[in-house]
């Protein structure tokens, strides 16, 4: 543990002097600022005249103002926040030829890995819970609405599944960067994988899709062909961790939202009856719902830690 | 001068897919001795050194570092070992200061403890004055003492230096040789010192090992070595020509 933590508080105050770190907060700040004092504006718009609208407060993180919400924000731009914290943990020491004084340390070589792991995960936790607090704020002002226990709560699962969702990238991060020598080589791989996980995977779906499952248009509406279309465009997208990460969040930060699906497979019936009943669903509800995603996330980021971990311990170390 | 051995190794080999680095090395350092390992680029010291610390894995064979096995007890080696690798790394924004407190926080060492130790090695090394300037502008002497500082300051009861003085002037060279000798002297640390500077190895060394392509290919101390290769003989010899009549006969 000593090894750890020494690693630890290094790591930490390099990132916080950092000026990628204050760039990349000022950016991320400013951005879930706007976004939400818009969404803010909009809501008291849309308030106007409602009697008892519920969950309010939430409606600060998921309505989408002028170009998209916080939610949708976290979700896009989350992973780079993992990438530039992560990418040149372990070659950028390599290069300096730092690494070897301190693994020649007393210390377990894991003890490296760990400590920047920790060490990014906190810079992460710290980021993400002062934005949320910070735009909770402008809300209690903007808005003049107290949060429940229940959003609250709510709130701050939203901001533990954002940690795994950004934490896993930090981990692909570090990856990279025990497996290539170049920083910018493992920048680089870092950042295409992202784009093409975020981006190409949900295209990729729907192509693939209608490969394996096709729907003829010029035929009558054939419901088992387009569901089955819409169940394999799902599964393929689950590749992708900003669609899990979006199916869990969603449903948890909006309480009116009864399914992680989209509202397409829903049937018109099922559409009916969801639109009969706008009652928001329960906390352990919307926990059931979202449980798989999680679970998923969350090993997600455990499997690229070990891998990086397995990696790590078994090269070695010249430099 | 005692007969306790600080290190030994036993047909120590390191193969790699297409190299023998390291075939079956067998020597000993006696305790309190400066041990010059002498050998041409890519002869494997270094790679013997990483195998001594236990920072990789002998092929085959066995060591023994301050009657511990590197390979089973690495981390009890490390705290009793300083190593100084070839070519030190240094985070270019922290001062002497701050890399003398990092060392000393990874392994383990108390606020006060540290501070004392920082300011005693900094002396020895001479760089008191340098203290807060950042590592970046150091020139290349400045960060092979503070490379050996950071060495120092766990007390070391053995320092493995690996090219301490490789591309340092001629005056820093001879400085640091001189530093390394009386910390051999006043501290009694056994030294490891691979270098090609042959004249200042002679200097300060009792025994000098002669690698080459992964085999030790004479061991002993100079005179002993001159004796063999040149016949009894009054005169003595500089280690450069020992080194390269043996180099020839490779």
């Amino acid at each position: 543990m000593q090894g750890v933590s020494a690693v630890y508080r290094k790591e930490l105050s390099d990132h916080f002097s950092s000026y990628r770190f204050v760039i990349l907060f000022a950016l991320i700040a400013m951005v879930s600022f706007i976004t939400s004092y818009m969404a803010g504006i909009h809501l008291k718009e849309s308030l106007h005249g409602v009697a008892k609208p519920t969950f309010v407060f939430l409606m600060l993180f998921n309505t989408t103002g002028a170009l998209f919400s916080m939610v949708q924000f976290v979700a896009f731009f989350g992973p780079l926040i993992g990438i530039v914290l992560g990418f040149d943990a372990i070659n950028r020491e390599r290069g300096d030829g730092t690494l070897i004084k301190i693994v020649s340390q007393p210390i377990y070589r894991d003890s490296v890995i760990n400590g920047k792991f920790l060490a990014g995960v906190t810079t992460i936790s710290i980021m993400l819970v002062s934005i949320v607090l910070v735009i909770s704020g402008i809300g209690l002002i903007l808005l003049g609405v107290v949060p429940g226990v229940e959003e609250v709560w709510r709130l701050f699962i939203y901001v533990l599944i954002s940690i795994f969702y950004i934490s896993f990238w930090l981990g692909l991060a570090i990856l990279f960067s025990i497996f290539f020598r170049s920083i910018a080589t493992s920048a680089l791989a870092a950042v295409a994988l992202w784009i093409f996980l975020s981006f190409f995977v949900s295209l990729g779906a729907s192509v693939l899709a209608d490969v394996i499952a096709p729907v003829d248009t010029q035929e009558a509406v054939n419901t088992e062909a387009a569901i089955n279309n819409i169940r394999v465009r799902q599964f393929i997208s689950l590749f992708s961790p900003m669609s899990l990460y979006t199916n869990a969040s969603a449903t948890i930060i909006d309480p009116m939202r009864k399914t992680a699906d989209s509202l397409v497979l829903m049937g018109p019936m099922e559409k009916i009856s969801a639109g009969r009943f706008e009652n928001p669903l329960p906390l352990g509800q919307s926990i059931v719902v979202v449980y798989p995603y999680i679970v998923i996330l969350i090993s997600l980021t455990l499997v690229c830690f070990a891998i990086s971990y397995m990696v790590f311990m078994i090269q070695e170390i010249r430099t | 001068m005692e007969d306790e051995k600080v290190i030994e190794t036993f047909g120590l080999s390191k193969i790699y897919p297409n190299q023998t680095a390291v075939n079956k090395l067998s020597f000993s350092v006696k305790e309190g001795e400066v041990f010059g390992f002498l050998g041409p680029n890519g002869a494997g010291k270094s790679t013997t050194l990483l195998m001594l610390l236990g920072l990789c894995q002998p092929s085959g064979g066995s060591a023994r570092v301050c009657g511990l096995d590197p390979v089973r007890s690495a981390r009890e080696v490390k705290r009793q070992v300083g190593y100084l690798p070839e070519n030190v790394g240094f985070y270019q924004d922290m001062d002497a200061v701050q890399s003398l407190e990092y060392i000393a926080d990874l392994n383990g060492m108390e606020r006060n403890e540290a501070k004392k130790k920082t300011d005693e090695v900094l002396n020895l090394v001479g760089l008191s004055e340098d203290r807060s300037k950042k590592v970046g502008i150091y020139s290349r002497g400045m960060k092979q003492r503070l490379g050996i500082a950071e060495v120092l300051l766990k007390d070391p009861k053995v320092m493995f230096l690996d090219e301490p003085t490789l591309g340092l002037d001629p005056e820093g060279a001879s400085k640091l040789t001189d530093l390394i000798k009386s910390l051999n002297k006043e501290r009694k640390i056994s030294v490891l010192i691979s270098s090609h500077h042959l004249e200042q190895v002679q200097k300060i060394s009792h025994s000098v090992g002669i690698m080459i392509k992964g085999q030790m290919v004479a061991s002993g101390s100079i005179d002993n070595l001159a004796k063999e290769k040149f016949g009894v003989d009054d005169k003595e010899y500089a280690l450069e020509e020992i080194y390269m009549k043996y180099f020839q006969e490779v």
